[in-house]
């Protein structure tokens, strides 16, 4: 059990996709201008990844190592076009907007490097929490990003009005989002500086 | 077939709705090959070329198997199959035929597969079905825009080697603030062009 929580905490923090690796930023800008779009996009990478590891735990006895990569690809597009269909049909005013970046999680390059490193490798148990660690972390990350968007850029939370001053428009916008993508990364690489120094003076 | 359409589809493509930096796509490789100018080069003329043909390939097949067939909803599946594929052919014929084009630009190929905008484009125009034509303005135009971007991002970044930058957002957050920059001033494209 340790394990498994271990594994969900690596994928959360010292593997972050987004601040970490610098992987799938794509939706990372794209979609975080509000919360709810955010964590609905981290929903979507947290289903696929888990779905796309215990697929490939399951099958890795029988891929052939020579056509691996078609076969995480075939596995991989196969569930994204499963959330593709599921929210077109139960979000649709949300799909509207982020319908193209849903059906892109399919060249998320963290998504397959997790088939391939992890999932091929392992039984279904730890390939299971592996995917929710690694989804869990890409949640977060949008859900941080957008709620700075948010935040600064309408003054509210959630739809909720929070700030009564008049909000930073530009955060909103396109620049804005990568403008706080890179203060947030420059922000979380101080913290981890700052962490390193303590451990090393203990 | 009206030509200014299709004029008006590269440059919205192109300038207005310029996919990295209003779309954010391809992000991954702007932040990746944008380093040096002759990387962002070469990689801006294999880039433009692979899309222009994987979506025209895209285009038949969505047209005369994946309609008439009525399996649409298999799109990103077979799209992606289409890429990879066109990708990988390409890359094991330029090699044999053409052996110093793919000294050069060899390495960009394999990079190629990755990048969302790729697949993106296939998808918005079998979303907003597009002829072949205008297909192919819009391809064109994605990828002159990502090769404006590409060149733009590279000239800043070599540059950037000398500033003195603090020293948590070295790498890739002042890149990417830089981008922010780079976006904001793009941003006055809007209202270039009436659709």
């Amino acid at each position: 059990m340790n394990s498994s929580l271990g594994l969900i905490k690596d994928g959360i923090f010292k593997d972050n996709a987004i601040f970490k690796l610098a992987l799938s930023l794509c939706p990372s800008i794209a979609v975080t201008n509000n919360v709810r779009n955010g964590v609905l996009m981290g929903t979507a990478v947290l289903f696929v990844q888990v779905m796309v590891n215990v697929t490939i735990s399951l099958m890795r006895g029988i891929i052939h190592p020579r056509i691996r990569l078609p076969i995480f690809m075939l596995v991989i597009s196969g569930w994204v076009t499963v959330t593709d269909l599921v929210m077109a049909a139960y979000a649709q005013d949300a799909y509207k907007q982020m319908g193209l970046y849903i059906q892109l999680i399919v060249a998320f390059a963290s998504i397959l490097a997790r088939a391939e490193m992890f999932a091929s490798k392992q039984p279904v148990m730890p390939s299971l929490f592996d995917g929710i660690g690694m989804g869990l972390g890409f949640l977060f990350s949008l859900t941080v990003i957008s709620l700075f968007r948010e935040f600064l850029g309408k003054g509210s939370v959630w739809g909720v009005p929070v700030l009564h001053a008049k909000p930073l428009l530009i955060m909103i916008l396109p620049a804005g989002g990568f403008f706080a993508v890179g203060i947030l990364m420059g922000f979380f690489n101080c913290l981890g500086a700052r962490m390193r120094k303590k451990a090393r003076s203990r | 077939m009206e030509f200014s359409k299709l004029f008006e589809l590269i440059v919205s493509a192109s300038l207005i709705n310029n996919f990295v930096f209003t779309r954010f796509l391809g992000l991954c490789i702007f932040f990746g090959v944008s380093k040096r100018m002759e990387t962002a080069v070469g990689m801006s003329i294999t880039f433009t070329a692979v899309m222009m043909i994987s979506a025209a390939l895209s285009w038949l097949v969505f047209r005369y198997v994946m309609v008439p067939l009525d399996i649409t909803f298999l799109k990103i599946i077979v799209f992606i199959g289409i890429v990879a594929g066109f990708v990988q052919a390409s890359d094991t014929i330029m090699r044999k035929v053409a052996p110093s084009l793919y000294h050069k630009l060899g390495i960009y190929l394999a990079l190629i597969s990755t990048n969302c905008i790729i697949l993106a484009v296939p998808l918005i125009n079998a979303g907003e079905r597009y002829s072949l034509p205008e297909s192919l303005a819009f391809a064109l135009g994605s990828g002159l825009g990502f090769a404006l971007a590409l060149v733009i991002m590279a000239s800043i970044r070599e540059k950037l080697e000398l500033a003195d930058v603090p020293g948590p957002f070295r790498g890739t957050p002042i890149a990417f603030i830089v981008t922010g920059l780079l976006a904001l001033a793009f941003s006055g494209f809007t209202g270039l062009l009436r659709m």
